[in-house]
């Protein structure tokens, strides 16, 4: 199919798409004119009950604990899909090092963004934690600061020290640190069921609200996911970056 | 006014299909579709939102504020994790499209036309 009849087919099944889409949307209530329950339930229970501040965290780690817990196996099994579908092929090997020592360099690596870089580095990693183990008092939580925590080795790489970035970040302790938050995840719903009863159900001691230490299970429920989540997107980002600087297809193979 | 987030929320879903369809590099095919996913963060925060309502975090505002609802927020948080697992998958297959294609045109991508 050319270009041309692909986009004149697109156009009239977005014409009419479109129009579905907006006469479903227009039945929505207006903005602003809010019909639901759950949310004010929730807006109602959630400090005294739950005694969290943030209620997205509470949902996501208490009220909502079980479809995270999907959620999260979704990400660990996509980032399995990841490596599988990166794996080494036949074919390729990786490429030998044309640098001083073992460090692969970066191209565009200046001085100062080494040094920048080195001096982000501690503070990408605190703010990560911070984010992580507020998660119930203020916006944050195991999934944002996860992804905080990962970019923390990242800087190494930024620095132009790749293969660095693999002895700050070593592959097999990445794999282990996202294994452990996935199943440490689960092992808290595993608590649920032993000390209370239920799966997920929130066994620890609730604290008073606005406190580090307050809201139960969800400190140690962000904790793991924190960790699963940081391990997950390392995973990934040294996957893509072995493609980049690390393997090469055999002198025969297509690559440019 | 009241119905332009969710005109916007069209707009983007639209927008993005046309970026899939007329794209001529899956790198932009999948960009494009992240420009799809955002369309539903639209909607849910739209569904959610309610007149004068505060962010649903009480740290420093009373218990009995009015906020909007926290339900619609968690499902965008959750949103947004799909789209990052479905992005990285997809960035994974293009870098082996382009591996066994030598390009990252669509139109390239002999081995589905035979």
């Amino acid at each position: 199919m050319s270009r041309r009849t692909r986009l004149l087919l697109f156009a009239i099944a977005a014409a009419g798409f479109g129009v579905v889409l907006v006469l479903g949307l227009s039945g929505l209530p207006a903005f602003g004119d809010y019909k639901g329950v759950y949310g004010n339930v929730i807006d109602g229970i959630g400090v005294t009950e739950r005694h969290a501040t943030d209620l997205v965290t509470a949902l996501n780690f208490d009220i909502r604990a079980f479809d995270t817990l999907g959620e999260e196996f979704i990400l660990f099994a996509s980032v399995l899909g990841v490596v599988l579908i990166l794996r080494q092929m036949r074919g390729e090997h990786d490429r030998p090092s044309q640098h001083e020592g073992d460090e692969h360099t970066f191209g565009g690596a200046s001085e100062a963004l080494r040094a920048l870089s080195l001096l982000l580095i501690p503070l990408i990693l605190a703010v990560g934690v911070y984010i992580v183990v507020h998660g119930q008092i203020t916006p944050g939580g195991g999934f944002q600061g996860g992804v905080v925590l990962a970019a923390g080795p990242l800087a190494v790489f930024l620095a132009g020290r790749y293969l660095r970035m693999k002895i700050v970040a070593p592959h097999t302790l990445v794999e282990l640190g996202e294994a452990a938050g996935a199943m440490g995840y689960a092992l808290v719903g595993m608590g649920g069921l032993v000390f209370a009863g239920v799966f997920f159900k929130n066994f620890l001691p609730l604290g008073t609200p606005g406190h580090l230490l307050s809201a139960g299970q969800m400190d140690v429920a962000s904790a793991a996911v924190g960790l699963e989540v940081s391990g997950a997107f390392l995973v990934a980002f040294s996957e893509f970056l072995d493609q980049a600087v690390a393997v090469q297809s055999s002198p025969s193979g297509s690559e440019e | 006014m009241s119905f332009l987030p969710f005109a916007i929320a069209a707009w983007l879903f639209l927008i993005g299909l046309y970026g899939i369809v007329s794209a001529n590099n899956l790198i932009r095919a999948i960009l494009s579709l992240t420009v799809v996913q955002s369309a539903t963060y639209l909607v849910l925060l739209g569904i959610g939102y309610s007149k004068g309502g505060q962010a649903p975090i009480f740290a420093d505002i009373p218990a009995t504020s009015k906020a909007v609802d926290p339900v619609v927020q968690v499902l965008v948080l959750t949103d947004i994790v799909i789209e990052a697992t479905v992005t990285a998958m997809l960035l994974a297959l293009a870098v082996q499209a382009h591996k066994r294609f030598g390009s990252l045109d669509p139109q390239d991508l002999r081995a589905l036309r035979d």
